[in-house]
């Protein structure tokens, strides 16, 4: 097997026996992206800065000091600012941005002796559920059943697409609404959205900040656990990344769930599931009762109006958090003509460098805080937001200890095929995943199976705050129970 | 509640972003389209609940008000479109 195709693991496994070098492990991968042009995944290769890493990373191994990913080769989701390497959230407006300084993540991953490769593809600052928004060009899934291109998902996509085609042996990704779990599911691999606070924001472009977290997208669940470990951190530059004990999640990994109460919410049994999410969901269940687990039916009567809320208050943030880029301090300026003043310098700056769906949700969030609005929508949004959370309390308190729904409402459809759709349409996406992120919660997405034209599906864990441990415990015993093991064909 | 040309014409402006005035008509439509899905909140029933500031209750941390940073004014500059004698540059602003 080449090494590019090593989870974390087994990597990690491989380089302390001395089986071979982080050197050749690094060199495997970026062989592996200069082969797949096709994916469009990368969007800044960093073959030098790898190599040196890895090397480093080669003597630590020698010297008998391996830190938890010494010599593992990752990618990193342009959203992360990497010093001296572009980073620019996949949108025109930061173009030529080279940060001064290194995001808190990535940071504690280099610390961990991880191994850059470059920066991945997604949807621009994160808005989009197919990257189809992204200045690259769209990213491509590796998964392929017939003529058409089919999107990873969105907005964590070149991160999927990338880990899916052993293009990395693991990536991190960004989720403000669904944006790690979604693209996990349409490309076959595990995304794990941690609790809010748990892993530091400092140094990621902003988005929504009281939604947007951090978290790994790897093969398996064990690498998840290990890669979550070494992201999150305690942070005085992130106001909101707690203060508690980073655990070592792999020792959750028992594979015991033996009398864990699994919810299943009657809510997202939603009119028109294909069918096949909803027997795969079934599925789940039932693996879940064969380890042990006991399966209730809950109530989570909040959900519906999850989605409009979100759509108000993550656009209402990231109006606000948008409003820096003005073609004063970094990133594109518009040319003026003569007579043009500051305000003409703003609006042609921010209508050239920004693309239409970013434009649209700026407006929005705009529209929706505007003098007038601000109560009917806003505030209205952050009173339903907290019966969400309400819900999801008293499912927990009641003795619930993780919940389980289907992680998308369809797998991976086809490149351009939303093209001509109402925005509001594409949001539908992230129908079972942005309850999650609106109370605060940890989520996670496990590849359980294949539909009938042969790709992917996954179903959603979702968790009690500060139990990724539990969830990922969880996840590991869905994983084991599905046997998930389909690769994509190579075609690229 | 529906988003005429006018009051598109006004976010726009509000928001900093230069609009065409041939793409206003399309552009109204959409905002229009995304706040009929949001009125769907209106059947909800908020009496007496707060609006949720934070996910997890916590009380925001609290430092000593001192300089811990800075003295790079040539990293700050270094992404500026356009950074002069240590400052960036705009516009003239004032007449």
């Amino acid at each position: 097997m080449s090494l590019n195709k090593l989870t974390i693991a087994a990597a990690r496994d491989g380089l302390k026996k001395g089986d071979f070098t982080a050197v050749e492990l690094t060199e495997s991968c970026l062989a592996a992206i200069e082969g797949a042009a096709a994916l469009n995944a990368y969007c800044a290769k960093t073959p030098e800065i790898a190599l040196a890493q890895a090397s480093a990373a080669d003597a630590r191994l020698k010297a008998g000091e391996a830190p938890a990913l010494c010599g593992i080769p990752l990618g990193i989701k342009d959203l992360f600012c990497t010093k001296g390497v572009a980073s620019q959230a996949a949108s025109r407006i930061l173009e030529g941005f080279k940060p001064e300084y290194e995001s808190t993540v990535t940071q504690n991953l280099w610390d961990a002796g991880a191994v850059m490769l470059g920066k991945l593809s997604m949807d621009e600052f994160a808005m989009g559920s197919s990257n189809e928004t992204a200045c690259y060009g769209p990213v491509v899934n590796p998964w392929k059943v017939d003529d058409r291109q089919l999107t990873p998902g969105g907005s964590s996509g070149g991160s999927a697409s990338a880990v899916a085609a052993d293009l990395c042996l693991a990536a991190t990704g960004t989720d403000t609404g669904g944006s790690i779990r979604q693209p996990a599911a349409f490309t076959g691999i595990v995304g794990i959205k941690p609790t809010y606070g748990r892993v530091s924001r400092w140094g990621i472009v902003a988005f929504a900040s009281s939604l947007d977290q951090a978290g790994p997208m790897t093969k398996s669940v064990r690498d998840a656990a290990i890669m979550l470990s070494a992201m999150a951190s305690n942070d005085a530059k992130d106001s909101t990344c707690v203060d508690f004990p980073v655990p070592d999640f792999e020792t959750a990994l028992t594979g015991d769930i033996r009398g864990k109460k699994i919810g299943i919410p009657k809510e997202y049994r939603m009119d028109g599931m294909p069918a096949e999410i909803e027997k795969l969901w079934n599925d789940g269940a039932a693996m879940l009762r064969d380890a042990g687990a006991e399966i209730v039916d809950i109530s989570l009567p909040h959900t519906k109006y999850a989605l409009p809320a979100y759509y108000v208050i993550a656009p209402a943030e990231a109006s606000s958090n948008l409003a820096r880029y003005d073609g004063v301090r970094y990133g594109h300026r518009a040319t003026l003509g003569s007579g043009e003043g500051i305000v003409d310098m703003y609006e042609k700056t921010r209508a050239e460098g920004f693309g239409p769906e970013v434009q649209r949700r700026i407006m929005i969030g705009t529209y929706v805080l505007s003098a007038g609005f601000y109560d009917a929508y806003y505030n209205r949004a952050r009173r339903v937001r907290a019966l969400i959370k309400r819900d999801f309390d008293l499912a927990f308190e009641a003795g619930i200890d993780a919940i389980l729904t289907p992680a998308t409402p369809s797998s991976a459809f086809g490149l351009g095929e939303m093209q001509d759709a109402d925005p509001v349409e594409m949001y539908l996406n992230d129908v079972f995943t942005v309850t999650v992120n609106l109370a605060g919660l940890p989520g996670i997405s496990v590849p359980v199976g294949l539909d009938a034209k042969g790709l992917p599906m996954g179903l959603q864990l979702i968790g009690k705050p500060w139990g990724e441990g539990d969830l990922l415990n969880q996840a590991l015993v869905l994983e084991k129970a599905a046997g998930f093991t389909a690769k994509p064909a190579q075609w690229w | 509640m529906s988003i005429d040309i006018d009051t598109a014409r006004k976010v726009a402006h509000l928001a900093r972003i230069r609009v065409a005035e041939t793409d206003l008509p399309k552009l109204a439509e959409q905002l229009s389209g995304i706040l009929t899905f949001m009125e769907q909140l209106n059947e909800v029933d908020v009496e007496g609940i707060e609006p949720m500031t934070s996910v997890t209750p916590m009380r925001l941390k609290r430092r000593v008000d001192e300089v811990t940073d800075g003295n790079y004014q040539d990293k700050i500059l270094a992404n500026a479109p356009d950074a002069r004698e240590g400052f960036f540059a705009v516009p003239k602003v004032v007449e």
